[in-house]
């Protein structure tokens, strides 16, 4: 569905190094790494966000929906969220559809900053889902939110993979829970420049628990 | 956060009290010095009902309005359209910033004598002038807004693939507002007294045009009640238009429920 070829970015001193992969549908990776590697940095280039790469970077073998879920909601804050949803170009009735899809039903008519940041995150997957991405891009979820709220969330993201076997996703994490609950596949981000170090299936034996000792001791 | 961000504004009895002491203090004055040079209130309002009755009063006053409104809606397009462009794009700045330097430090007087001079006494060389007047600050201004346009919105909107215009209207619009109203504020005030510099320099009907006249026979009275009427048109335009349209933009900021 898409390829990585990544060879550094054109800065001084390129955040990404040299990196190759490729997306399959139904592929669903976590995508793992100290913070401040870069992992936002390749979601971004992945997202077609980072202009400086070359056209040859990133290779979509057809037409990529993507669905991204920033660290911020990154709703417009004076619009409701029905209307925000609309604006990726669906009607009233399938915004208010995915905002079900999400819990959030009642609050179709609030403005963003009425919301809890919990409750804003979810608003903001409904927005991703509007699009029937074909790739699904999530940067770090689960961060600030309090466990309750983080395991409601990640119960809700499992269902949507659930429901629809052909999407793939990435996911920006730093816990190997996470990966337990959602990932196939494993990306660990280390280096500078920062490389993939590891891809590997969820399912290599001992791949998760050797990764999980690499991050909690990098380098 | 209610006042956060919006301008301060005095309490509305400060009005009720310093505007009638200063009435009373005029009266008084005039009253003393007892010279037609300084007429009182009550002439003033006494001219101002003649001119109103005999009908001079709503053609001069239309005329001017008529200006005002047709350099501020050019100078605000034109204006917001360059400051726009300066504020997304080094290039467009690097080529407008030098112009913008030399219009802001140009005395409005030159403009409008240059413009009479190559244009001659029309009406387009009138609103010319005017425009070329109002049109740096505009631009200076939305610049600001538009240098503080929030990327992340802009990331959002290119990865949901937002339209052209979408963009600028949904993402865009909303966020330079603030800006917009800052420039209309101003630029209104500002717009009003070069129009009535213009009027009296090359025009034979306006507000600009009547003061010319009462100044020629030392109609004091006259200046007064021309310029108080116009005074009054300004603030109905504040209250009836712009307030109440910021009000209503400027809701999301206020939310009326706590978090849900």
């Amino acid at each position: 569905m898409l390829e990585l070829d990544i060879c550094g970015r054109g800065y001084e001193r390129p955040v990404l190094g040299s990196i190759a992969a490729t997306i399959a549908p139904g592929d669903r990776i976590c995508l793992l790494g100290p913070s401040g590697i870069g992992k936002t940095t390749l979601l971004r280039a992945i997202a077609g966000l980072d202009s400086s790469l070359p056209e040859a970077a990133i290779v979509r073998h057809r037409p990529v929906r993507i669905g991204y879920l920033f660290q911020e909601h990154r709703l417009l804050p004076w619009r409701t969220l029905r209307a925000n949803i609309q604006l990726v170009g669906v009607s009233a009735a399938e915004a208010d559809a995915c905002l079900a899809r999400v819990g959030l039903a009642p609050y179709a008519g609030y403005l963003p900053d009425q919301l809890s940041l919990g409750m804003a995150r979810r608003a903001a997957l409904a927005r991703c889902l509007a699009v029937e991405p074909d790739l699904l891009l999530l940067d770090e979820p689960f961060a600030s939110l309090d466990p309750a709220m983080a395991e409601e969330l990640k119960t809700l993201i499992a269902g949507v993979l659930d429901a629809s076997p052909e999407m793939a996703m990435i996911c920006v994490t730093h816990d190997g829970g996470d990966a337990r609950t959602l990932a196939n596949r494993l990306w660990y981000l280390d280096g500078k420049p920062a490389q993939l170090q590891w891809d590997r299936a969820m399912d290599d034996p001992g791949g998760l628990e050797q990764l999980l000792v690499k991050l909690r001791n990098p380098r | 956060m209610s006042t956060a961000g919006a301008p301060r504004r005095p309490p509305v009895w400060s009005y009720w009290v310093v505007l009638p002491v200063l009435l009373l203090l005029w009266l008084i004055i005039a009253r003393i010095l007892h010279t037609p040079l300084l007429p009182g209130p009550v002439e003033v309002v006494d001219t101002l009902l003649r001119e109103a009755a005999a009908g001079d009063l709503w053609y001069h006053l239309g005329a001017t309005l008529r200006r005002v409104l047709l350099a501020f809606f050019l100078a605000m397009a034109l204006g917001s359209a360059i400051g726009l462009a300066m504020g997304r794009s080094p290039m467009a700045n690097a080529l407008f910033d030098p112009l913008l330097v030399l219009l802001l430090n140009l005395p409005a007087l030159v403009t409008i004598i240059l413009m009479y001079v190559w244009f001659g006494l029309v009406e387009s060389a009138a609103v010319m002038a005017v425009v070329i007047n109002k049109v740096p600050s505009v631009a200076v201004t939305v610049r600001e807004g538009a240098r503080s346009l929030d990327y992340r919105l802009e990331e959002m909107a290119t990865v949901y693939g937002f339209g052209r215009w979408q963009r600028f209207r949904e993402v865009w619009i909303p966020q330079l507002f603030p800006y917009l109203m800052a420039a209309t504020r101003g630029g209104l005030a500002l717009i009003w007294k070069i129009v009535l510099v213009v009027e009296l320099l090359g025009r034979s009907d306006g507000v600009g045009f009547q003061l010319h006249m009462a100044f020629q026979v030392f109609d004091v009275a006259g200046i007064l009640a021309y310029s108080l009427s116009f005074i009054v048109v300004v603030q109905m335009i504040e209250l009836v238009i712009l307030q109440p349209l910021e009000r209503r933009s400027g809701r999301w900021r206020q939310p009326e429920q706590a978090h849900a």
